[in-house]
């Protein structure tokens, strides 16, 4: 493979039909020229992405500087912006989000890969898998006209009852709130930790497994001694994946969060996100420096993105190396 | 001997457990097809797909200059995306020791984590804040970019599969490098190029945040990509959050259109490729 895709790989000249040679070389050139303007287009684009972004926030850059990122006014009137509560509202939803879907998505991950009868891994997999495939959109549709009653009857006023003691749990219930956004979110991002957590499992050679159970453990405590702590980067990297996913959403959490620049403790209180913000505000947006404000947040979602996923990548790369574990779901 | 009898409880009570987690992780997908064919179903009539919205507040008309606005955006995405996204793939597997392979991998990994609202964003202060208008043009141009890394990566990876035996079969019959990368190896793995191309097209079929300020959505049926245009995802939007009962039903209905929509294609895509070989892990 190597050797025959080197770039410029010596070919033995052959003196007979050299013309037609010549021609298939052309051809080779020409060939290998269209597709690296495909190649380079891509590059190009993300840097051009970059650049877009850092000059359509470089007012608000000037003008607030990093402490952007820790002021928490938010006036367009007054033209002074600050991100905190948004940036808040981003990882606090996410962390929800997390919080519920890490244990379901570990759970049917290692059922499926460890437990369950060959005849339904499959099926059961392809059946959570969709859930990827629903736009989000439909997510926030689902959410406001069902998950949001159902909360505010029951699932809510058990909450402040049960685990009132916790300022998590106490205040006013409204419905839209950060807490509703968290569980469309751990809906949401399920599919994706699942399926990388499971690729991961799959990756532990058998001997792992078989070690254990020949000194006689049951095959849970297989699972749990030899093979979950084998895999535990890999997961880690599934995890992190799906806080990439969580933080970068945007309409379902849009339609449920409650959208208000406000910092509460409490889950049951409507908050904002980052990707909200820019969704709700950009369009009507009159000032250049509203907008110059959101793009910047735009930006800065930007960079924690692609940080939190390159952690992911390499967490999931260390367990799964060449198996390719993960960049299917990326 | 209760030792052992414990340790097989606890082994049982935590499969028991992971079976509720199955379960509680199937729940919502059941629920969310189920309340979507419930609630949407009825709504579905002649009008809805071939009227223009009523006046709001008024009953009747239908989604049509949605249904078309989604074919032309993600038409022309697809036409933007495709052909840049395959030639790039195509260029990773068949030159995997350039240094522009490792560039362009590494950054359409970026590209795919990426959140779409972001590509709207960069869509806009490229497109439309030069035009000083909104257009589906703008709209296109962000989905396409959302395709590209997918359509990449399953190009990339269709093509890694074909054997080598093959490719130095056709370079022994003196076949140059450009027509074996073409009539041997694309051919072979052109049913997995198009299950990529047709999984990228749903995913982003049902994208709403790079339209929001790009296509920004439209009360009328319209063709031109100079100017805003409507989308299903951009009407499911618009009349969840709006404030009428009317709206409501036809958030629903529009939902299902659009999932089926999202549903056939990527069960095409998964057809198309149990045909020629299977791929499955």
């Amino acid at each position: 493979m190597t050797a025959l895709s080197e770039p410029d790989a010596p070919t033995q000249p052959i003196p007979v039909a050299s013309a037609s040679l010549e021609r298939a070389s052309r051809g080779d050139q020409i060939f290998r020229g269209v597709l690296t303007l495909g190649a380079v287009t891509i590059p190009v684009l993300l840097g051009f992405l970059v650049f877009e972004l850092w000059m359509g926030s470089r007012l608000a850059i000037d003008k607030f500087g990093l402490g952007f990122i820790t002021e928490s006014t938010w006036d367009p009137v007054a033209e002074v912006f600050g991100a905190f509560p948004l940036i808040f509202g981003t990882l606090l939803s996410s962390v929800v989000a997390l919080a519920i879907a890490v244990p379901l998505s570990l759970g049917v991950a290692i059922y499926l890969v460890e437990f369950a009868p060959k005849s339904i891994r499959q099926p059961v997999a392809f059946l959570i898998g969709l859930l990827a495939a629903i736009p989000s959109v439909v997510y926030g549709l689902w959410g406001i006209f069902v998950l949001i009653p159902i909360l505010r009857a029951s699932v809510f006023p058990f909450l402040r009852d049960s685990l009132g003691f916790l300022p998590l749990f106490q205040g006013p219930i409204y419905g839209p709130s950060m807490l509703a956004a968290g569980i469309i979110l751990a809906i949401m991002i399920m599919p994706y930790v699942m399926s990388v957590s499971r690729e991961v499992l799959l990756a532990v050679p058998n001997t792992q497994r078989e070690a254990a159970l020949a000194l006689g453990a049951t095959r849970w405590e297989a699972v749990i001694t030899t093979v979950v702590p084998y895999a535990r980067s890999g997961i880690a990297g599934a995890v992190i994946l799906g806080l990439g996913r969580a933080l970068g959403e945007t309409m379902a959490v849009t339609m449920l969060i409650g959208n208000r620049h406000e910092i509460a403790a409490s889950l049951f209180a409507p908050g904002y996100t980052m990707a909200a913000a820019i969704a709700n505000e950009f369009s009507e947006a009159v000032g250049d420096m509203h907008l110059s404000a959101l793009a910047y947040v735009a930006f800065l979602l930007f960079v924690l993105t692609v940080l939190v996923n390159a952690g992911a990548r390499l967490l999931i790369w260390r367990v799964a190396r060449g198996s390719g574990a993960g960049s299917a779901a990326l | 001997m209760n030792r052992r009898m414990l340790r097989r409880g606890i082994s049982n009570l935590m499969v028991g457990l992971m079976i509720g987690a199955v379960v509680v992780a199937l729940l919502p997908l059941f629920f969310i097809l189920l309340d979507l064919v419930v609630k949407g179903a009825s709504s579905l009539s002649a009008e809805f797909f071939t009227e223009t919205p009523a006046p709001a507040g008024e009953s009747g008309g239908g989604v049509v200059h949605a249904i078309v606005g989604t074919l032309i955006i993600v038409g022309t995405a697809s036409l933007i995306g495709l052909p840049i996204g395959i030639a790039a793939g195509i260029y990773c597997a068949e030159y995997p020791t350039s240094r522009l392979t490792w560039v362009t991998r590494f950054v359409a990994d970026v590209m795919n984590g990426t959140p779409s609202i972001v590509v709207g964003v960069f869509a806009w202060a490229w497109i439309v804040a030069t035009q000083k208008h909104f257009s589906a043009l703008a709209g296109s141009a962000a989905l396409a970019f959302l395709m590209i890394p997918m359509v990449l990566r399953t190009t990339e990876e269709m093509i890694k599969l074909v054997p080598n035996s093959l490719r130095e079969a056709a370079l022994a019959l003196g076949y140059p490098r450009w027509r074996t990368s073409l009539s041997i190896v694309v051919r072979t793995t052109l049913p997995g190029i198009v299950t990529g191309s047709l999984l990228a097209v749903a995913r982003v079929a049902g994208e709403t945040a790079p339209l929001l300020f790009t296509a920004l959505g439209s009360q009328y049926l319209s063709f031109d990509l100079n100017q805003p245009m409507a989308a299903l995802p951009l009407t499911v939007f618009t009349y969840a959050t709006g404030p009428y009962e009317e709206w409501h039903r036809y958030a629903w209905a529009a939902a299902l259109v659009l999932i089926l929509v999202v549903f056939v294609l990527s069960l095409g895509a998964r057809l198309a490729i149990r045909q020629k070989f299977s791929l499955n892990d």
